[in-house]
């Protein structure tokens, strides 16, 4: 999670070529909310597990620390989306939003080979709309836990159950990418300096290599 | 998903139906998720409760959610252990753990509801009747009350002396079979079956008996000082008793 300040603008060297994955809008929001989501999964841990809320205690402290971090949650989204800058993040979204037929046909192992990804492969997609949707319903149902008052009173439990539920899915999810990301140094690389070769995005992510560069990927040279 | 098949290159907005299912099913979950809960903790209620390991106490279902108010666990040894009993009594009493123990114990399994909404089933508690505790301090004519100290230094609780004489009402020394934990409020702790948990005072230090009601921690907090289950605090959960 350091933050990488050798990051500038990357010429196309036939040697080891890189193209830009993310920029920096897209970085700087994926390192606030991995801290910000990381703190809430720890907070609500502390909150949830007896065992671990009494070896923390502090519990008013932790429930503050909790519904802030979470109250805090959408905003920086809302800021990265909004401006100028949220150009290559809000492209980005757009991309993950659709489903194509080169993905369906990689979801099939059988036909993995021969499908041609775009920028994200489908797992990436799913994870981005389960991570997105579920912090969704965590703020919402969390709201609800808060604030009962205004509620029916089935609805704080009902609350708590979902939250619960989710956080737990979350947490799962969450847990897979750290797991993949560890075990993909380019795809680490893109997220702390923004680039991967030229020759990773052509074998693995053809059709947005050739829509990046616009060079042919089928034909072109594995240059390792 | 014939509907999905949305030709060209772009593709189906996949996503957004994923992003928008998911709030449908929190929204879903929020509504009817109390009655799914009821159901699974009657399913698994019986094995999560009683489940010595601890791990399946992490389920969302059917456990204890531990709750303090002040900063920390507080800790006493039964050897440390001392219950005061005094206020308009003739004979104040300042008891020890054994002492407890050595006093004709009573056995209550009832269901543990929390006015958050969390129920644990059939819970096993042992100790002593708290009418037996004030028969032995002999209560003057001028009490109306009790109010109930914690050794955490913070928490109160009050009940009326007729509520106080009710059968299901405890001084807690065993629950499931086991002393009571620090965190469930051992070594000592109230059990009040038929009201909310947060009358259940934990951590047990001091019983006076008072002339009136002085209400507790979470009554000055605006929740309600008469607090059955299913008839007050504006929910209606099913009544314990």
């Amino acid at each position: 999670m350091t933050a990488d300040t050798t990051d500038t603008t990357e010429p196309m060297q036939a040697t080891q070529a890189t193209i830009v994955r993310f920029d920096r809008t897209e970085r700087a929001l994926h390192w606030v909310n991995a801290v910000l989501v990381l703190g809430l999964l720890a907070t609500g841990l502390a909150l949830y597990a007896g065992p671990i809320s009494t070896v923390i205690g502090r519990r008013p402290l932790v429930k503050a620390v909790h519904v802030w971090s979470g109250l805090l949650l959408p905003v920086p989204v809302i800021v990265a989306l909004a401006g100028r800058w949220g150009a290559a993040l809000r492209a980005d979204l757009a991309t993950m939003n659709r489903w194509t037929a080169d993905d369906r046909r990689w979801w099939r192992r059988s036909a993995r080979r021969g499908a041609r990804l775009g920028k994200f492969n489908p797992g990436q997609k799913l994870n981005t709309a389960f991570v997105g949707g579920s912090l969704a319903v965590l703020l919402g149902t969390g709201i609800v836990m808060r604030w009962f008052e205004p509620f029916p009173d089935t609805w704080r439990t009902g609350a708590t159950f979902a939250h619960d539920w989710f956080a737990f899915g979350l947490g799962l999810a969450v847990a897979a990418h750290v797991v993949l990301a560890l075990a993909d140094p380019v795809s680490l690389r893109a997220m702390r300096r923004g680039t991967v070769p030229v020759g990773w995005a052509r074998r693995n992510r053809p059709r947005w290599h050739e829509e990046t560069t616009g060079m042919p990927s089928g034909d072109a040279r594995d240059d390792g | 998903m014939a509907a999905d098949r949305d030709d060209g290159d772009a593709g189906a907005p996949f996503g957004r139906r994923v992003f928008l299912a998911l709030l449908g099913l929190g929204a879903a979950g929020v509504v009817w998720g109390a009655k799914a809960q009821d159901l699974m903790e009657r399913a698994l209620g019986p094995i999560t409760a009683k489940d010595g390991s601890g791990l399946s106490s992490l389920l969302p279902v059917g456990r204890f959610r531990i709750y303090t108010v002040t900063g920390g666990f507080p800790t006493r040894s039964t050897d440390e252990y001392r219950l005061r009993i005094d206020g308009l009594v003739d004979r104040p009493l300042d008891l020890s753990y054994d002492d407890l123990l050595s006093i004709e114990p009573s056995h209550l399994t009832r269901d543990f509801q929390c006015v958050t909404g969390w129920r644990v089933r059939d819970v096993m508690w042992t100790g002593v009747r708290l009418s037996d505790l004030l028969d032995m301090a002999g209560v003057k004519s001028a009490a109306t009350a009790l109010h109930f100290t914690s050794f955490d230094g913070l928490y109160t609780e009050s009940l009326t002396l007729d509520q106080a004489r009710r059968d299901d009402m405890l001084v807690a020394y065993q629950m499931e079979g086991e002393p009571v934990s620090r965190d469930h409020g051992g070594p000592v702790r109230l059990y009040v079956a038929p009201m909310y948990g947060y009358k259940s005072l934990k951590w047990l230090d001091g019983i006076e008996v008072t002339s009136e009601v002085r209400t507790g921690y979470w009554e000055q907090a605006g929740y309600d000082t008469d607090a059955w289950i299913g008839d007050s605090n504006g929910r209606d959960d099913e009544p314990v008793g």
